[in-house]
C-alpha cells in the first residue's frame, strides 16, 4: 500500500485492474512513447452497402466474441434503447465476459443488473449510477468499475490503456455507407462528441440508426471512414428521454442566491473581461449563473467568446443574442441546443478529445476562463468528491468535473453548505475525485470561500464591497454545528472502484460497503 | 429601513435558519396564517429555539402572533418576547386603539417580569379589516410602540366583499388612507404582500405605485421578490446624484449664512433638502442622526 500525492492509501496493485500508477499532482505527469495503433481498416472495393439484416446480424459480421470489449457513448442519455438492445442480442448469441466501455450509463440501463449477474457483463469501465451504482457498491461485480472523465476516456484509448473492439454508435441519421450524424431524425441528440474517438480507435463500428438516409446524407458529423457496418432498428430512443424540452432558470431562492455569489465572484475576478469563456452546464444553480453573468456581461458592455461543454437552450440564447460568440458543444442538452448545432456554423461539434483530453496537442479546457462546477462533497484542502454519495455508494459519474476543473482559470464548486442533513463541506472528502490544487472557490449560501493559494483572487474580492467571503475553517464548523456528528462509512477491504485522474494515475479508490 | 419584511412560516426550520441569508431588511417569524392549527404549538417552540439561538444577521426580527381574538396570543408573546433578538410584535387584525392597548399592557407586564426596559417591543399593525382602516390613524397613535401600520389583503379584500385584481383597485383607498395615517402619527406605512409570486413585472410595477404613495417598503412573501423590491425603493444613480449636490449647496449656504439656494436652476429650500437626505440615507452614504 503506498500513498498518493493526496494521501491517499493505493494498493500497487488492484485486483481486476492491475498495477496502479499513483497520482502525482495534477499536472506531473508527462506521457511518453506514441499513441495507439489501430487494425488498418479496409473493405471489398466493389462493397456499396455496409448494411447488415438486424442486430444480430451486425455483432456476428463485427467478429465480437467473449471476453472483448464493447463500447457505446451517452448522448440519448436516459432515452437510449441501444445499449441494452445490443447487451440482449449478446446475451441471446452466448457472448459472454465482455467489458462494457461506455462514456455514461443512465438509469434506463437499469436492465443491464441482469446481465452482470448472469455473467454477460463481467466489468464496467465508465460511470456507473442508479441500481447498477449500488449494486457495484455492494459487491455485485467481481471486478472494480474504472472511472475516468471525459477528457481521460479519449486519453487512456488513445494511449492504449484501453483497446475498444467494437464501438456501437447510436446514430439518429445515418446512410448506408457509414456517414452519421446527430442533428437531424426523430431522435436527434445534438452533438456526438462522445463517441469520436472510439469511431477512429476502435477494431469494428457499428452505426445503429433509425433514420436510414440515401446516400451520401448530409450533414455529415463521423464520415464513412471510420464506419464499418450499419444496421437499422425501429428506434433507437425515446425522445422524450433524449433532450429535455426549454431548459428553464430555477426559481428556488436558495439556489438563486448560490448562483448571485457565484456570478459575483465571476465579476470581481480577473477574468471577467471582452472575451470571457465559460462553462456552467445545465444544473440548476450553474444555469442561474449563467442568467446573472449574463444581466452583468450586458450592464458592463462585454462579450463573451465561447461557452463550451454541455449546451444548453440558454447558451444557444447568448450566442443569438452576439453575448458569445461561439458555442463548443460535446454533447446538447435541450432541444434549442439541438436545433442550434444543426443550424448555426458558430455551434460547433467538438469531441471529448478536443474537449478535454490533457494528453493532445491543446484541449478546449485548456483555453477556458470560468466554470461553474458541483460536488457531493468538498473537504478543507478543496478535494472535491463526485462519484460518491454521503453512504459511500457510487453514484455519479465523473463528467468533465476533472477537465475542467484543471483547464479553467477560475473553478468555483456551487452548492448549498447542506442536502438535507447532509453537509456538503467536510474535513475529509470520503473519495477524491478532483483535489484541491485546481479548485479555486467554493461558494455556498453562506458566501464565498476562496482557496488560500489563490490569493490574487482573495484580494480582488476583498476590494469589492458587500462580497460575502467566508473562511473554510469558518464554512466547516457552520457545516457541523447545522449538522451534527455523522457516523463515518462502514466498509469492507475490497476495492469495488477505481477513480483514475484524467492522466489515467489513480487518484482515489472506492470500497464495498458493509452490509447493514 | 423597512424596504423589505418577510415572512418565514414558524414551524418550517429550513427557513427559519436560511431566511436572513436573502437580504430583506426585516424577518417576520410567523406564527399565524402559515400555521395550521395543530401545528401552533410545535411551531411556537421552534420559533422559541431560533430567537435564542438563530441567525438573523441585520434583519429587524419580528414575530406575527395570533389574533387576539385566539386562545394562542398571549402563549405567543409570554415565548418571544423575552428574547433580545426580538425588535418587534406584528399584530393581525388590529381594528382599533383598545386592541393595541391590550397588547400594549400585555407586554408591558411580560418586559417587566423579565427585566426588559418596559416599551422595547415594537408593534406593527396589520389593519386587515374596514373598520382597521378606517381607526388608522387612532391605531397608529393608540401606543409609542407602534413603529408600522400595514393593510391587509386577503382579509381585507374579503371584509371589503370584493376580490383580488391585478391592478390593486380594491385597495387603492385603503392604501392611501393608511399612508396619510401612518405619516400623520409619525409611523412607517409598509405595505401588504403580492401573491403572485412568479409575476416578476406585476410585483415591480405594484412597488414603484406603492413607493409612489408613500410607502417605506411591503411585506414579502416569498425570497425572490426581495432584489426587485430592493431594486425599486433604492434611489437611482441620477437621484443620488441630484441628492448630493443638493445637501452639498445647501451646507455650503448655511455655512455662507444664506436661507434658499439655487441648484440646477431649482430653487431648494428645507423640504428639497430634508428629502435629499433621505436619499441619501437609503442609499447608505448619510449616517442616521
Amino acid at each position: 500500500m503506498a500513498k498518493n500525492a493526496l494521501g491517499r492509501e493505493i494498493p500497487e496493485f488492484i485486483e481486476g485492474y492491475g498495477k496502479t500508477k499513483l497520482f502525482q499532482g495534477a499536472f506531473a505527469l508527462k506521457p511518453e512513447g506514441y499513441r495507439a495503433g489501430g487494425k488498418i481498416r479496409c473493405i471489398d472495393s466493389t462493397c456499396t452497402d455496409k448494411r447488415v439484416s438486424d442486430i444480430k446480424a451486425a455483432i456476428a459480421a463485427s467478429g465480437l466474441k467473449s471476453g472483448m470489449t464493447v463500447s457505446f457513448h451517452h448522448h440519448l442519455r436516459n432515452g437510449d434503447y441501444v445499449v441494452n438492445m445490443v447487451i440482449d442480442a449478446c446475451a441471446e448469441m452466448g457472448i459472454k465476459n465482455l467489458t462494457l466501455f461506455p462514456t455514461a450509463l443512465f438509469g434506463v440501463h437499469k436492465k443491464l443488473i441482469e446481465h452482470i449477474k448472469n455473467g454477460v457483463i463481467s466489468r464496467i469501465m465508465g460511470s456507473v449510477n442508479g441500481p447498477i451504482g449500488q449494486l457495484v457498491s455492494e459487491g455485485g461485480m467481481d471486478v472494480p468499475v474504472v472511472l475516468r472523465s471525459h477528457g481521460g476516456r479519449p486519453r487512456a484509448v488513445i494511449s492504449g490503456d484501453v483497446h475498444i473492439d467494437v464501438a456501437f454508435i447510436a446514430a439518429p441519421t445515418a446512410d448506408k455507407y457509414g456517414n452519421i450524424c446527430g442533428t437531424q431524425g426523430k431522435s436527434a441528440c445534438g452533438s456526438l462528441g462522445y463517441a469520436f474517438t472510439d469511431a477512429q480507435y476502435a477494431d469494428c463500428v457499428i452505426a445503429v440508426t433509425d433514420n436510414l438516409q440515401p446516400y451520401p446524407a448530409a450533414p455529415i458529423s463521423m464520415s464513412q471512414l471510420n464506419v464499418d457496418i450499419v444496421v437499422e432498428v425501429p428506434s433507437i430512443g425515446d425522445p422524450a428521454g433524449i433532450v429535455s424540452g426549454t431548459t428553464k432558470v430555477t426559481r428556488d431562492p436558495l439556489r438563486l442566491l448560490i448562483a448571485k455569489y457565484a456570478s459575483e465572484l465571476i465579476e470581481a475576478s480577473p477574468y471577467f473581461k471582452e472575451g470571457i469563456s465559460f462553462q456552467t452546464g445545465a444544473g440548476g444553480i450553474p444555469l442561474a449563473v449563467t442568467a446573472f453573468m449574463k444581466e452583468a456581461m450586458i450592464k458592463k458592455g462585454i462579450k463573451g467568446s465561447f461557452g463550451l461543454g454541455g449546451i444548453t437552450g440558454y447558451f444557444v440564447e447568448l450566442l443569438k443574442e452576439g453575448l458569445v460568440e461561439r458555442l463548443m458543444d460535446v454533447q446538447s442538452f435541450d432541444l434549442e441546443a439541438v436545433r442550434s448545432i444543426g443550424e448555426n456554423p458558430k455551434h460547433i461539434e467538438i469531441s471529448a478529445d478536443w474537449y478535454a483530453n490533457p494528453w493532445n496537442s491543446g484541449a478546449a479546457v485548456n483555453m477556458l476562463d470560468v466554470v461553474i462546477l458541483g460536488a457531493t462533497e468538498v473537504d478543507v484542502n478543496f478535494n472535491a468528491n463526485v462519484n460518491t454519495e454521503a453512504d459511500g455508494a457510487l453514484l455519479h459519474g465523473t463528467g468533465g468535473h476533472q477537465d475542467t476543473a484543471a483547464g479553467a482559470k477560475l473553478t468555483i464548486i456551487a452548492q448549498p453548505l447542506l442536502r438535507g442533513r447532509i453537509p456538503c463541506v467536510t474535513d475529509n472528502v470520503y473519495s477524491v475525485t478532483t483535489p484541491g490544487e485546481v479548485v479555486d472557490a467554493i461558494v455556498t449560501e453562506y458566501g464565498i470561500t476562496i482557496n488560500p493559494k489563490r490569493k490574487d483572487l482573495l484580494d480582488a474580492c476583498s476590494a469589492v464591497k458587500g462580497l460575502p467571503l467566508v473562511s473554510m475553517d469558518e464554512l466547516v464548523s457552520r457545516a457541523h454545528k447545522m449538522s451534527g456528528p455523522t457516523d463515518p462509512v462502514a466498509t469492507e477491504d475490497r476495492i469495488i472502484g477505481v477513480v483514475e485522474w484524467r492522466d489515467g494515475t489513480v487518484i482515489d479508490v472506492v470500497r464495498q460497503l458493509k452490509t447493514k | 429601513m423597512r424596504r423589505t419584511m418577510l415572512y418565514l412560516p414558524g414551524n418550517n426550520p429550513n427557513m427559519l435558519t436560511r431566511g436572513y441569508l436573502f437580504g430583506s431588511d426585516g424577518l417576520i417569524l410567523d406564527l399565524e396564517d402559515a400555521v395550521a392549527m395543530a401545528e401552533k404549538d410545535t411551531a411556537r417552540i421552534l420559533v422559541q429555539h431560533f430567537l435564542r439561538q438563530g441567525e438573523f444577521g441585520s434583519c429587524e426580527v419580528t414575530v406575527r402572533i395570533n389574533g387576539v381574538d385566539t386562545e394562542y396570543w398571549k402563549d405567543d408573546l409570554a415565548a418571544v418576547v423575552p428574547f433580545p433578538a426580538l425588535r418587534g410584535i406584528r399584530a393581525p387584525k388590529v381594528d382599533d386603539a383598545a386592541t393595541v392597548k391590550i397588547i400594549d399592557e400585555e407586554l408591558s407586564t411580560i418586559e417587566d417580569k423579565n427585566g426588559i426596559p418596559v416599551g422595547r417591543t415594537k408593534i406593527f399593525c396589520l389593519l386587515e379589516t374596514a373598520k382597521g382602516i378606517w381607526n388608522a390613524f387612532d391605531i397608529a397613535s393608540a401606543s409609542p410602540r407602534v413603529a408600522a401600520i400595514i393593510p391587509g389583503g386577503e382579509d381585507l379584500t374579503a371584509d371589503l366583499k370584493t376580490s383580488r385584481s391585478n391592478e390593486g383597485t380594491e385597495l387603492d383607498w385603503a392604501r392611501r388612507m393608511l399612508v396619510f395615517a401612518a405619516r400623520a402619527a409619525g409611523v412607517d406605512p409598509i405595505d401588504t404582500v403580492f401573491p403572485r409570486v412568479t409575476d416578476d413585472a406585476g410585483l415591480r410595477k405594484e412597488t414603484e405605485f406603492i413607493k409612489q404613495l408613500g410607502f417605506e417598503g411591503k411585506s414579502v412573501i416569498h425570497p425572490n421578490q426581495i432584489p426587485i423590491i430592493h431594486d425599486v425603493f433604492n434611489p437611482t444613480e441620477q437621484e443620488i446624484e441630484k441628492a448630493l449636490k443638493i445637501v452639498a449647496a445647501a451646507k455650503e449656504a448655511a455655512e455662507r449664512g444664506q436661507g434658499a439656494v439655487s441648484v440646477d436652476g431649482r430653487m431648494v429650500d428645507i423640504p428639497v433638502v430634508k428629502r435629499a437626505e433621505y436619499t441619501l440615507l437609503k442609499a447608505g452614504l448619510l449616517e442616521v442622526r
